[in-house]
């Protein structure tokens, strides 16, 4: 394979605090040279003037469906719709039939992913074994593991006894794990579709209040700071959430966050005709939450950016509003909505979201070198992403790898473009034209 | 192509919309009083009535007004459960459209079901009641049942007195209520309001200190299953405070009428004496019925096609 180079790219790594034009050479994997005006002979070039070059995305939330339901996603598809989306590295949640509990299961997942070759996986494991919310399950075994299980969550669903999340907690911060919070107290919740107000009244939906997310982030925020866990809670949606976190860090409890794409930039007004694409958990919320949420991430309260991708079936997702499953898919809209929405409007700069899609989630993660982000300097894995921001595009979830085409997204235009992802030093997705 | 119209709930409609369904209603509540009380508007039109929620009184009512048009009537009932196991709501539907039915009359326990249909299959499509969001055709028939005897509505005062968050009766009839321009109250415990106040309707919880300004008290069906959701502490306690008896009508406007969607409980939230008083008119609102589907369906259907102020 010839050396590759990326030319005239402007070079933007969260890590290192570069923002410079350079040309970046890759010899064997690795970035091999940074500067200007490197030799092009012999290499395969790759003409980057006018365009980002970012370190690979870090997806910090993506449900892969395997094992249990591989017709809505695989752990194929899944992976391959990360490097199309700009994502080299994905931390996939538990919540499979059956339930990532155990070292023997994670380990077979983690093999096979790592055989594949597309986007690095690390494995998220239950909090509780089988997800029940009883019994802690072998979290220190998965961490031992071979797939180095470092984060623990029964995403889905929040775990709902105190006292099992207080011993989760203090059992984790002895092996230096993470514990990730969905936050929802589903007795104020249950049966809820969309958000609890004037459009779950209109609509004559039934409602998910504001306060069922609110309660568990005041709990877990508490429960951290008495046991010195580590706690990241998962896709924040209301205003009084990232209030909470941004005290809760002013007062040093070691505590982060993510939002997802969808509540940083639609509103609960914005579901068109009970289209269950716009169907998730949490739900998207009032336009003073999602400023609120704008307001975290810029300021730094909100750590990362995380797609929550969950693919469904598209008969499951086609059924009446009640009769749907939640999710929505994200990891190949994510750039070009969230470049138009937040970037393009002059709210959030670029450097801030290139942070909070790489920077952000490994912190959260304590992802290191050489796994992940060593960032765009010489002796770096070359896990990159090339982003053309000048074109403006239509999304069409037809077109995606994934599985998935349950995506609010669909039809609407976006502007920023990943043209090539290269994972260890290899092309592993290039845009066409003419292709979605 | 003509673009096809549907009702799905009285936003498909202004005010001048509904009034013309009301004044053709009129007349088709006269073909009703004749001794054959059949007309051949819609004759070669197929209406089919897709329940799946059980409803005897609502889907009789659209069966006759449709079969008093002419028009053929198929039946398809079914529980939503085991609907959810076997055939797809959609793929149903695309058996209705392969039949070449007209219309659609669709019933469903799940809000924004007809819309659903309206995007996937090309048939008019009548709301016949989603879950807890809409249901014009009652909405409609109450305000005919209104009109014919206390003729203009315009500043008159209805008060809808019940489970107001969960109930589609009083969703629609809300709407359709402020845009005849009558003042609009719900009454109701806190638990049982929605979140958020409607436009234009003013939320109360005390019954007692409303009356006075009602000129239609319009009762909701009380749920057994509500107090088992924790949301009224006992039927008791709620009959004491919300169940509208002979005492409480003598509170409320010289004339005040009551009205009630039906199926009632007696001894709930209505007293046995007040429903079978003159100034209850739920057998009135059944007659009505008949003559505004009979309308609706034919504004819908028949006639001249498009541009009839329906959606």
């Amino acid at each position: 394979m010839p050396d590759l180079l990326i030319a005239a790219a402007r070079v933007v790594d969260p890590f290192n605090g570069i923002d410079e034009i350079a040309d970046v050479l890759i010899s064997r994997g690795r970035i091999a040279k940074v500067g200007r005006g490197l030799s092009r002979d012999g290499k395969e070039v790759i003409e980057a003037s006018g365009m980002v070059l970012s370190p690979g995305f870090l997806e910090l939330h993506a449900h892969l469906r395997e094992p249990g339901d591989e017709d809505a996603e695989t752990l194929e598809t899944g992976l391959a719709s990360a490097l199309r989306g700009g994502y080299t590295a994905v931390c996939c949640m538990p919540n499979t039939r059956p339930p990532l509990d155990n070292p023997a299961v994670i380990s077979g997942l983690w093999a096979r992913a790592r055989d594949m070759g597309l986007a690095d996986l690390y494995v998220i494991g239950c909090v509780t074994r089988g997800r029940e919310g009883r019994e802690l399950s072998d979290m220190a075994m998965m961490n031992a593991c071979e797939a180095r299980v470092r984060a623990f969550s029964d995403d889905g669903a929040a775990v709902e006894d105190a006292g099992v999340m207080r011993l989760a907690l203090q059992y984790a911060a002895a092996f230096g794990g993470l514990i990730i919070s969905h936050p929802e107290d589903t007795r104020l919740s249950r049966g809820g579709q969309v958000n609890e107000g004037a459009v779950s009244t209109a609509l004559g939906l039934r409602g998910i209040p504001a306060l069922a997310e609110e309660v568990v982030v005041a709990r877990d925020i508490l429960l951290a700071e008495e046991t010195g866990c580590r706690l990241h809670l998962a896709h924040l949606s209301t205003a009084r959430s990232v209030n909470m976190v941004r005290d809760a860090k002013a007062r040093g409890v070691r505590v982060t966050a993510e939002v997802t794409p969808h509540h940083l930039v639609l509103n609960e007004s914005d579901i068109p005709g009970y289209d269950t694409s716009y169907k998730m958990n949490p739900p998207l919320r009032t336009p003073e939450d999602v400023a609120a949420l704008r307001e975290g991430l810029r300021d730094g309260t909100i750590d990362a950016i995380a797609t929550d991708h969950a693919p469904h079936r598209c008969e499951d997702k086609e059924k009446e509003f009640d009769h749907a499953p939640f999710g929505v898919v994200g990891m190949e809209s994510a750039f070009p909505v969230l470049f138009r929405e937040l970037v393009e409007s002059d709210e959030i700069p670029l450097e801030r979201l290139l942070g909070a899609l790489t920077r952000g989630p490994a912190e959260v993660m304590d992802l290191r070198p050489p796994e992940y982000g060593a960032g765009i300097v010489v002796g770096a894995r070359a896990d990159m992403v090339l982003l053309n921001l000048e074109e403006e595009w239509i999304m069409d979830a037809s077109r995606f790898v994934s599985k998935g085409r349950n995506c609010p997204f669909h039809g609407r235009s976006v502007k920023g473009r990943v043209a090539y992802t290269v994972k260890n030093g290899r092309v592993v997705y290039a845009h066409e034209d003419g292709r979605g | 192509m003509v673009e096809r119209r549907h009702l799905l709930d009285v936003d498909d409609l202004d005010r001048e919309g509904i009034e013309r369904i009301l004044d053709m209603a009129r007349s088709f509540a006269e073909v009703q009083r004749r001794p054959i009380k059949k007309v051949p508007s819609l004759r070669g039109k197929t209406v089919a009535n897709l329940f799946y929620e059980p409803s005897t009184r609502t889907r009789l009512s659209f069966e006759l007004a449709a079969k008093r048009l002419s028009a053929d009537v198929l039946n398809f009932t079914a529980s939503a459960s085991s609907v959810q196991k076997g055939e797809s709501l959609k793929d149903t539907a695309l058996t209705l459209e392969a039949m070449g039915v007209d219309a659609v009359v669709v019933r469903h326990p799940v809000a924004g079901t007809p819309w659903l249909l309206r995007k996937w299959i090309n048939a008019t499509i009548l709301n016949a009641g989603d879950g807890m969001h809409a249901h014009p055709t009652q909405a409609l028939l109450d305000l005919f049942t209104m009109r014919e005897r206390m003729g203009n509505l315009e500043g008159k005062t209805i008060a809808f007195v019940g489970d107001i968050l969960h109930s589609r009766v009083a969703r629609s009839g809300m709407k359709a209520c402020r845009f005849m321009g009558m003042e609009v109250l719900a009454v109701a415990p806190p638990t049982l309001l929605p979140p958020v106040a409607m436009e234009g309707v003013e939320f109360t919880c005390d019954f007692d200190a409303a009356l006075p300004r009602c000129d239609v008290i319009y009762m909701l069906r009380m749920q057994k299953e509500r107090q088992q959701e924790g949301r009224v502490p006992s039927i008791e306690e709620y009959v004491r405070f919300y169940q509208i008896d002979a005492g409480r009508m003598g509170r409320a406007r010289p004339g005040a009428m009551v009205m009630h969607p039906g199926p009632m409980n007696r001894g709930v939230e209505i007293s046995s004496e007040v429903a079978d008083a003159p100034y209850a008119v739920m057998t009135a609102q059944v007659a009505s019925g008949v003559a505004v589907r009979m309308a609706a369906l034919f504004t819908l259907l028949g006639g001249a096609e498009g541009g009839d102020g329906i959606a």
